[in-house]
């Protein structure tokens, strides 16, 4: 019976991190052709919203090329090294304050361990094997250009991420992801939620940048670049395997929006709820649908920025990192220090 | 067998077989690959003797940085195959194989004849010193001199590199 439990939450979470993703391909889309004054998919059911179904299908029904002159096995591997990166992540992610379920009190989150936020760092910086594997066995110029600025571009942002976290753990003295969601759930003066984004607002802006460059987006999506690179690492991917990637590429951002949301804006937490008196079953729904909420508005940010900022050039992303972010996000912790120390003086 | 032990044998399994994979290889990526998989056995024996903080930081320093570097160096250089080693195969190096070959005898032999053979683990011993807690506590308490002596090792270190790189572009 001790199975059982994990095992459901692992199969309920990955059906709707799957399912979400497909729907944030199709909110891209969409989003996108409403900022670009045209229509978007409008075909496939409803206001064409089953898009992404069909897209799915064609892509698995879709023949798998492989050029003759790569190499098979780790062409074969890169894409199942990038989703099963992105899908693991969420597993150490609370989702919801815990819920009473027949009975008994059941906490939303796969794995509650003790060193979640370096479990989050360790598995996002897995995510470049993908890319720069793809990249080099494809055998291909293009490709390989793409594999190597991944590598690159991860490594440089990787350190900034980290150390934009350190202010967080400070904060709440803690590296369990659940705690760290409980520690921000107090109000200052009564009124202000108690959230890491006001308390460490320079943190939060690093984060969120490097986190544009952990997931390959836009102004940071140099390891595809399109115009230059034709696709870069997954020039010579095609079907399900292309779908792979793709479909990583949204599962990072659903899971690094949800990482913002545990560690800034409060997780699961909706201000002044548990004052309204509701029945605990309903407010631990209404806690998921705030988590859920505060995704989305973090997933229109990426959208919206996409189509807002033009792609940075190599060396300026370079330069951003090492020269801008990361001397910004030491200072950042040193400054979380003085304050500490001046607080509990 | 319990489930502990069954992790035990099966990350060891793996573990020799990834070691022996990074040695014989003939691509150089293969190879690193391999030590890849070598560094995440690694890390779940670390798990299974609840030295959680050890275990991810292999990830993230050996896995997620180290071996990146390797990677990202091995496709810049954009290296051949290896030659196979029957090819090279001197008298110096059949030596070096045996006296390999006897260490490991001797090791083994060591091993096998301790009185108490292998110590026994201590669970509540490694539960109470391989959190991050503990560690930081020693590290910043017991441990502070030596800890503030590597840091600035590897600041001399960092120097030194950038110091070289500078040299030759000039």
């Amino acid at each position: 019976m001790d199975l059982l439990e994990p095992i459901i939450k692992i199969a309920v979470v990955l059906g709707a991190l799957l399912t979400a993703s497909a729907i944030v391909v199709l909110f891209d889309r969409k989003f996108s052709a409403y900022i670009q004054n045209r229509y978007g998919p409008n075909r496939v059911g409803p206001g064409g919203w089953m898009q992404s179904i069909a897209d799915v299908v064609k892509l698995v029904m879709k023949e798998d090329i492989v050029p003759k002159a790569a190499n098979r096995f780790v062409h074969d591997l890169a894409p199942m090294i990038s989703i099963t990166v992105a899908l693991t992540t969420f597993a150490v992610i609370p989702f919801g304050d815990t819920i009473p379920l027949f009975g008994k009190e059941y906490n939303l989150i796969i794995a509650d361990v003790n060193v979640g936020i370096l479990y989050i760092l360790a598995m996002t910086g897995m995510g470049v094997y993908g890319l720069t594997l793809a990249g080099w066995s494809s055998n291909n110029k293009y490709s390989l250009f793409g594999g190597l600025r991944s590598s690159a571009q991860l490594i440089s942002y990787e350190l900034s991420m980290g150390l934009s976290l350190i202010g967080v753990i400070m904060i709440a003295g803690t590296l369990q992801i659940d705690d760290i969601v409980r520690s921000q759930t107090g109000y200052w003066f009564g009124w202000i939620p108690q959230w890491n984004v006001i308390s460490q607002p320079i943190g939060f802006i690093t984060f969120f940048v490097a986190s544009f460059a952990e997931t390959n987006r836009l102004p940071f999506d140099l390891p595809e670049a399109e115009p230059e690179l034709v696709g870069g690492y997954h020039t010579e991917y095609s079907g399900m395997k292309f779908g792979l990637f793709f479909l990583s590429e949204y599962a990072n951002m659903i899971v690094s929006s949800a990482l913002i949301t545990a560690l800034f804006l409060g997780g699961w937490h909706l201000p002044f709820a548990e004052t309204w008196g509701l029945d605990p079953l309903v407010l631990a729904l209404l806690k998921i649908g705030a988590f859920m909420f505060k995704m989305f508005i973090i997933i229109s940010f990426y959208v919206v920025i996409r189509w807002t900022l033009p792609r940075f050039r190599y060396d300026q992303l370079m330069n951003l990192g090492w020269k801008v972010m990361l001397p910004v996000s030491i200072a950042n912790v040193l400054a979380t220090g003085v304050v500490m120390l001046w607080l509990t003086r | 067998m319990t489930l502990e032990q069954l992790m035990f044998y099966g990350l060891g399994a793996v573990g020799i077989g990834s070691g022996l994979l990074v040695v014989t290889r003939r691509n150089p990526v293969m190879s690193a690959l391999s030590l890849v998989l070598n560094f995440f056995c690694l890390a779940g024996l670390y798990l299974t003797l609840n030295a959680q903080f050890i275990a991810v930081i292999q990830i993230i320093v050996y896995a997620g940085a180290i071996m990146v570097l390797f990677l990202f160096v091995i496709m810049l250089l954009n290296l051949r195959d290896e030659r196979a080693l029957s090819d090279r195969l001197s008298a110096r190096k059949i030596i070096g194989a045996g006296l390999a070959f006897g260490l490991l005898l001797q090791v083994l032999y060591i091993l096998m004849s301790a009185a108490d053979g292998f110590p026994q683990k201590d669970e509540a011993l490694a539960v109470s010193t391989g959190t991050v807690e503990v560690i930081g506590v020693q590290l910043f308490t017991t441990f502070l001199f030596p800890f503030e002596i590597t840091s600035l090792l590897l600041t001399a270190a960092i120097v030194g590199a950038v110091l070289l790189a500078k040299k030759k572009l000039d």
